[in-house]
């Protein structure tokens, strides 16, 4: 097809290929559009916004103030404590849901009664609004009274610690790690089971114990797998929201507040405009980032193809 | 060591390793196996020292949910999740058309810019997004969440879109062709029959992602277009108190989802992965 449409280009005069050109376009305008205006004007926007000092709740008071509001945020050590508690809960939240996942996925890489069944309820905790589940967290688990951690871990003297106001920062993670553990499952266990048999049984042959065909050979095979994993969930757990707004509000003080609940703190609470854009803005370039990365691995290591 | 002990070990070891395997599943799925339990409850029976799994169920809770006004934010979501899944396909069905089957010249660019827009944290644009509907009028309106969502989903359904498309061999296209086909007709002959599929996975995954939104729900909505997650946020202030109703709240909130990503789940990799793991 692609020998065919070059082959026309070069017979047919200018005009008619331009034509074809955006006949092709065509179909892809609408979606494009959408999305520039939806998704990259606002951002324009908060670019503009984070030059301005702005209060909403004071009309008339937006006036240009330049770079100050940058200023203001990296002087604002609330600011870097939140920006802290974002790097800590995603930090050990990705990487101990991966390595929850790919024990997961391991166990689950094998023949057995009601695997489907037990694969099923793994992925649940993904699947249930996080909201809900967040909710489900700071009362009917991690209550000090009658929750069922300290049911299960009084017989290990945890008597009636108050886990979510104690330990704010590691009782969220303990809930995004239950919702994002099926996710890094789901891409190892695909991982496992695009790996060739026979590479396995080669290794199996040539005397390879359980522990270093896992080594040597499937760990090599899943690493792009894990590198996919980590980084996409590192995007989306970046942006932590829901939990910290229902779970702690941030607190106790500021013990558990990330990034995105310190803007939306500072928006909607605050109405500071200028400042909370100034912080989005920052927010934006860590994102780059990790993004850039990302974006590299989905390209390099999967099979992103050209286009018929 | 003989051939059948070696085997009767080994079957040992399986049954083992099987055990532990449903005992982690049973463990990682009990928070919600609890949710559902205590939502049959009273709520006397919700807070016990030693967890009950005795208890007469019923379906009061249920009803106390509905009459604290459910139905409007259920309806919201269900609007919401809806519209917006359904503006998606009409919007990135012909997109991925364009970047897989008869492709634009720079297929590649298109498609980082989409996947990009998605890894703009939202946080980032909440402000204008609140100034600007504020100034349309659409705070508090439905509206303001269907194009959200449609523009928070639409990079993943392109992707996941195009990665289907891909899989279409290129001689039924080309037999299509030679037989005089009209694109259009191609598309809706051909093509659309063999994208069934695809499109409902991709429809499934936008559903799951619509539904479970909280950001810009609480942010953009409150009692007039409020959805399901924005309702529950009332139970924050209540907590301690009925722990019984919130799991019923919480069990119907999570339930659509719950089923839907059941139904989904082989193709929930590959919605997860954008298409990139098939």
């Amino acid at each position: 097809m692609a020998v065919i449409t070059a082959a026309r280009h070069v017979s047919r005069p200018k005009k008619v290929a331009r034509r074809e050109a955006w006949s092709r376009r065509a179909p892809l305008m609408p979606a494009l559009v959408f999305a520039i205006v939806v998704t990259q004007l606002p951002f324009v926007m908060t670019l503009w916004y984070s030059l301005q000092s702005w209060n909403l709740v004071r009309p008339g008071s937006e006036h240009f103030v330049g770079f100050a509001n940058y200023v203001d945020v990296f002087a604002d050590s609330t600011f870097r404590s939140a920006a802290w508690h974002t790097i800590l809960i995603t930090g050990s939240c990705v990487v101990i849901a991966m390595l929850l996942g790919i024990g997961l996925a391991l166990l689950l890489d094998r023949r057995f009664l009601g695997r489907s069944v037990v694969r099923t309820l793994l992925i649940t905790p993904f699947l249930v609004m996080p909201v809900a589940g967040a909710l489900l967290w700071k009362t009917t688990m991690f209550d000090p009274l009658f929750g069922i951690i300290n049911f299960v871990l009084g017989p290990f003297g945890a008597g009636e610690t108050d886990w979510v106001s104690s330990y704010p920062i590691a009782s969220v993670v303990t809930a995004l790690v239950w919702q994002w553990t099926p996710f890094m499952m789901l891409l190892v266990l695909a991982g496992l089971q695009s790996q060739g048999k026979d590479v396995l049984e080669a290794a199996q042959v040539d005397g390879a114990s359980a522990w270093g065909t896992f080594v040597w050979v499937t760990l090599p095979h899943l690493r792009r797998y894990i590198e996919l994993g980590v980084l996409l969930g590192a995007i989306y757990v970046v942006n932590t929201f829901d939990h910290i707004y229902m779970m702690t509000q941030g607190g106790p003080g500021t013990a558990s507040t990330n990034l995105p609940f310190y803007i939306y703190q500072r928006a909607f609470l605050g109405f500071d405009v200028g400042q909370a854009a100034a912080m989005g803005v920052v927010v934006v370039v860590g994102t780059i980032i990790i993004a850039t990365l990302a974006l590299r691995t989905i390209f390099k290591s999967f099979d992103v193809r050209e286009a018929r | 060591m003989t051939s059948t002990a070696y085997a009767t070990t080994r079957r040992v070891r399986g049954g083992l390793l099987t055990a532990f395997t449903w005992i982690v599943g049973l463990a990682f799925f009990f928070p919600v196996l609890w949710m559902v339990l205590t939502a049959f409850k009273q709520e006397r029976d919700a807070y016990t020292d030693t967890p009950t799994f005795a208890f007469t169920p019923t379906l009061d809770q249920f009803r106390n949910v509905f009459d604290a006004g459910f139905w409007p934010y259920l309806g919201n979501s269900a609007f919401a999740t809806a519209m917006s899944t359904l503006l998606v396909l009409v919007l990135a069905v012909p997109a991925a058309y364009a970047l897989s089957i008869r492709p634009v010249e720079k297929t590649q660019d298109v498609l980082f810019f989409f996947i990009s827009t998605k890894m703009l944290p939202v946080v980032a644009v909440i402000m204008p997004l609140y100034v600007v509907t504020q100034n349309l009028a659409l705070l508090d309106n439905i509206w303001a969440l269907v194009i959200l969502y449609t523009a928070m989903n639409l990079p993943i359904a392109v992707w996941m879109l195009r990665s289907f498309m891909l899989e279409v061999p290129g001689e039924v296209l080309e037999a299509a062709q030679m037989d005089g086909c009209s694109t259009l007709r191609m598309f809706r002959a051909v093509l659309l029959p063999m994208l069934a599929p695809g499109i409902a996975a991709t429809a499934l995954i936008c559903v799951i992602f619509a539904w479970n939104e909280f950001f810009f729900a609480v942010n953009l909505t409150a009692a007039r277009a409020g959805t399901v997650p924005v309702f529950l946020v009332g139970f924050i202030t209540s907590e301690g108190l009925y722990w019984a109703q919130l799991s019923a709240a919480a069990t119907l909130a999570a339930l659509p989802v719950v089923i839907a990503g059941w139904i989904a789940q082989k193709q929930l990799v590959r919605g997860l992965s954008m298409g990139a793991i098939k």
